[in-house]
């Protein structure tokens, strides 16, 4: 899925277009809505019309795949414009995020100066990142780190590939030697790139198992600007696994250890009826019977700190564009501790819905990502009140028959639209009230919600009541 | 028990002079009272009361004489189909392993979902609607049973006379579901505050499981049972403990597994792939699905359950010794033989379970206690004619209207209930709500809680259902029941409807 891109669109910029090749093909859609210059920014999206911008059109029907998978279009509109940047640099930026190596190198750097900065034990919350070197730059630090720990295994990952592509795993050094002379001769060279830069990784060699098969998680973080940073956290998710039972001594079997829906699709018994996911609620709900709730708290906890600290160590390197939004797909694992890592975290998630379920998520998810995104622009736009602002106002107005033709004015300061949560507004975001005294018990409970119950049609049924018996009374 | 019992009281605390009172006083301390309490009470919940001393025991296992011959001659068809089965692809009922075989087996214990035998010649002993029209054609001899319909006619399909309780009595049995109980599945819901009744009630839960009382557990999971708890408070009710000597006991079937190898078990590979394997929730656990289900099969404990079942387990003959008492065996050793669904009975509890053992036990707890009624033809008021009775009564009595325009199209409502009700719901519902149900199975140690949440699911799909031609657009409008939340449904139908 994804693709179609480009279809009757100018070409555009150079930076994005090689972002685009780095990913190489199949990857999915891409959301980037910016709001372009006063003059026609030439790059202007599929769809023509205006109305149908925020609408289904955002998500186009591929012709390739089936009716259930879709993906958003680039969309740069000229109707928005109130003289801002076109903002090209920001979304090439992101990739400091999305690149493994880029991420570590991040990570590390961040680290340090948590160390400086705050204390030893701060900078051990950023320990969920497992032991990471950049080949063939790193080679060195590698080969010193694997003589210290011999036995174990490594996974080989290529930076700028997705859906499982080019990752193996190895214990011997003698089978990267082998690896490093054939990448200098293989014919995986379409990409402009001279040569294709690897991560080695300490590979999980305890994951948690469900039924004898490993797993992994994947949950949809919303970020809206960098600096401050504001991020929102999904509450759906999913878990990915296996389609064969765990076992470390078949390392070569790709299908055992990558849980990648895009990789076990290819595995021979692969049912895609029956498909291997389940939603982030019944996961924790088996945790915690399990476990009990305390310790998934503690976990889901932890995750949140992975998302937060991630964001935080690229906050100075991404140009923030208050205009510009992002929707990251994490990769979580869970080893038998109980302790989350962070796999890698996707800028372009793949929105192909592989069951029923599946498809309701990402339909719900995107619909969300549109309503936050309104929010935003229309709180910005009110702020510059430009005739150009109104209109558009119009236009929304009439766009959400969905919920009772009641205009979205959101005041921008929700904690939750639908399925969405705020989990942090330049500094942690509480799930009490403002006002209430919780300071000095220390019960700070975090906002997020992830893996409980989502009834957001409610939730968003509700905000836009709440606005409008507002509007009545201040009218 | 009763061994470890003498032991402990091999100890010196314990003096002849005052031997009453240390002995009660020694049961207090070491927990023993409890663990008493909770083995007669488990008796006296599985085993029904005695009755007049003249009673011959089939009449423990079924008074009503017509039902015992109906399950008899139901029986006699299931073997013939077996047999037929047998004989068709020349596989033996029972045949010893190879050591070759054996040791493979043991290798790919923990992943016999891997295997992938060919089984496309296996077909299930029986369906669920094969079932149904042997209930359909239960008749009461004692009645005059002519071809044409008469005032006694019932307007549902099952046509037996039993007592089964009308909603008043429901109401006042089902008392703990009422609206100004707490109950979980709804009033833990995210908009209510915990404080109301959520938090007070875990507590309590917790308290029962440090008291360790099987009939308090019984008595506090009638308002369900929190996630966390619901593991350790189903094995209290069902008076499951993890001794070294049921794990000891698991491990022997374990072995009788890899060194025999049974017809039955093709039967249960095929159920397991065609039906839990499939399904988006249960996909998971299909190896601990495999190593339940073979250990069930050879588990000759379970022939205990015969004495109040009214079914009764086929018998086999020793090769070349057919007739002779003394070379008869029971085949396959339990006595139970699996039809079309039966692992569906497992998987859900595989969410609450993670220890092969522990989880074998509470399968064959629940088994001997509630499932074996789904599937047996008797007059008990949890069996499965009782309880489609039930349900036809209570559609009939609340939603007459939606009833008549059923039957006029074709679309008798067991038709589409019955294989909710065989299957205890098991893969219709989403498995945090059927959790939710099990906990008041337990609870009121009864099963006509099926019946009532059928009849709920029509009453709230009535509008749809009036609107349709045809069975099988009934059957679509109640095709998905995933969304469905169990107890508002249980609690509208039973005491919020005006009757």
């Amino acid at each position: 899925m994804g693709g179609g891109r480009g279809r009757g669109r100018k070409r555009a910029p150079a930076l994005l277009r090689q972002r685009d090749a780095q990913a190489g093909e199949g990857r999915g859609g891409h959301f980037q809505a910016g709001w372009g210059g006063p003059q026609k920014s030439g790059r202007r999206c599929n769809v023509q019309t205006e109305e149908s911008m925020f609408e289904d059109s955002w998500c186009a029907k591929s012709e390739r795949a089936g009716p259930e998978s879709m993906y958003p279009i680039q969309v740069h509109s000229p109707e928005y414009s109130y003289g801002c940047p076109p903002p090209q640099a920001w979304l090439g930026r992101s990739e400091r995020l999305t690149r493994k190596n880029y991420m570590v190198k991040n990570l590390k750097r961040f680290r340090k100066q948590l160390e400086r900065e705050v204390g030893k034990l701060e900078a051990a919350k950023c320990d969920f990142f497992p032991k990471t070197f950049e080949l063939p730059s790193d080679y060195h630090l590698f080969v010193e780190e694997f003589r210290k720990t011999p036995g174990i295994t490594w996974i080989m990952k290529p930076v700028a590939r997705s859906q499982g592509k080019g990752i193996f795993l190895f214990r011997k050094l003698k089978d990267i030697m082998d690896w490093r002379k054939d990448v200098g001769r293989s014919d995986d060279q379409k990409d402009d790139i001279p040569v294709e830069n690897y991560v080695a990784q300490r590979y999980i060699e305890n994951p948690y198992l469900i039924g004898g098969r490993k797993f992994d998680l994947r949950v949809y973080v919303l970020v809206m600007s960098y600096i401050p940073l504001r991020a929102w956290l999904y509450r759906d998710g999913f878990v990915r696994f296996s389609n064969t039972r765990f076992t470390l001594s078949s390392i070569d079997d790709h299908y055992v250890h990558l849980t990648n829906v895009a990789v076990q699709k290819t595995s021979p018994d692969y049912d895609p009826e029956k498909g291997c996911k389940w939603m982030i609620q019944r996961f924790r709900q088996y945790l915690t019977s399990k476990h009990g709730p305390e310790m998934v708290e503690t976990l889901f906890r932890d995750m949140d700190n992975i998302f937060i600290k991630s964001l935080q160590s690229v906050q100075k390197v991404i140009i923030s564009d208050k205009h510009c939004f992002e929707l990251y797909g994490y990769d979580i694992l869970i080893d038998q501790d109980l302790k989350p890592w962070l796999l890698e975290v996707n800028a372009s998630p793949s929105l192909a819905a592989s069951s029923q379920e599946d498809y309701q998520l990402k339909t719900c998810l995107l619909e969300d990502t549109l309503h936050i995104v309104d929010m935003e622009a229309s709180t910005h736009r009110a702020a510059h009140g430009s005739v150009e602002g109104k209109a558009c106002l119009l236009r929304l107005y009439r766009r959400k028959q969905a919920y009772g033709s009641r205009l979205a004015w959101l005041t921008g300061k929700e904690k939750r639209v639908g399925g969405f949560d705020l989990m942090w507004n330049d500094g942690p975001v509480s799930r009490e009230e403002e006002g209430i005294d919780t300071a000095g018990t220390g019960n700070f409970v975090a906002n997020t919600h992830l893996g409980c119950n989502n009834d957001r049609k409610k939730q968003l049924r509700q905000l836009f009541c709440s606005f409008h018996s507002q509007k009545k009374v201040t009218s | 028990m009763i061994l470890k019992f003498q032991v402990s009281l091999q100890k010196p605390e314990i003096k002849l002079e005052t031997l009453k009172e240390d002995i009660k006083e020694f049961f207090r301390i070491t927990g023993w009272e409890k663990k008493l309490h909770n083995a007669v009470y488990s008796e006296l919940t599985v085993f029904p009361l005695p009755r007049h001393p003249a009673a011959p025991p089939e009449h423990l296992k079924e008074p009503l004489v017509y039902m015992r011959k109906a399950q008899g001659s139901w029986e006699k068809r299931i073997l013939k189909s077996l047999n037929s089965m047998c004989t068709e692809l020349s596989i033996p009922l029972a045949r010893k392993r190879p050591v070759v075989e054996q040791k493979e087996l043991l290798n790919k214990w923990n992943e016999m979902g891997t295997d992938e035998p060919d089984l496309s010649l296996f077909r299930p002993v029986y369906a669920p609607k094969d079932f149904l029209e042997v209930l359909i054609n239960l008749r009461n001899p004692n009645y005059e049973n002519g071809e044409h319909l008469n005032f006694k006619t019932h307007l549902g399909l099952i046509q037996v006379p039993l007592k089964v309780k009308y909603i008043s009595e429901l109401k006042e049995f089902f008392v703990e579901l009422s609206l100004n109980t707490g109950q979980l599945g709804i009033d833990d819901a995210t908009q209510v505050p915990p404080e109301l009744f959520e938090n007070e009630h875990v507590r309590l839960g917790q308290k029962v499981l440090a008291e360790q009382d099987s009939a308090a557990a019984q008595q506090y999971i009638r308002q369900g049972s929190p996630t966390a708890l619901r593991a350790e408070l189903w094995a209290l009710i069902l008076n499951v403990s993890n001794q070294p000597e049921d794990l000891l006991y698991y491990e022997q079937l374990k072995s009788n597994v890899i060194q025999h190898d049974l017809l039955v078990d093709s039967l249960i590979y095929k159920d397991v792939k065609l039906t839990a394997s499939n399904d988006d929730y249960y996909f998971v656990f299909e190896d601990y699905l495999y190593q339940v289900l073979l250990c069930f099969s050879r588990d000759t404990a379970v022939l205990g359950h015969f004495a109040y079942n009214s079914a009764s387990p086929p018998k086999s003959y020793i090769r070349g010794k057919l007739g002779m008492e003394d070379y008869a065996v029971f085949y396959p050793p339990n006595g139970v033989i699996p039809f079309h669904g039966f692992s569906m009975y497992v998987a859900p509890l595989c969410f609450l379970y993670h220890e092969p053992s522990k989880l074998y036990q509470i399968f064959r707890e629940m088994y001997v206690r509630f499932f074996f009624r789904l599937h047996s033809i008797s007059s008990h008021h949890s069996g499965i004619v009782s309880l489609c009775l039930l349900f036809e009564t209570l559609l009939q009595t609340h939603l007459p209207q939606l009833f008549y325009h059923l039957r006029e199209i074709g679309a008798q409502p067991l038709r589409i209930s019955f294989k909710w009700m065989v299957r205890a719901f098991s893969g219709y519902l989403a498995t945090d709500q059927l959790l939710l149900l099990w906990d008041r199975i337990l609870g009121y140690n009864s099963l006509e809680i099926l019946a009532v949440l059928a009849a709920a699911v029509f009453a709230f799909r009535a509008v749809n259902l009036m609107e349709v031609t045809s069975l099988a657009a009934a059957e679509a409008v109640l095709a998905d029941l995933s969304t469905l939340k169990v107890m508002p449904l249980l609690q509208i139908f039973l005491f919020a409807t005006v009757t």
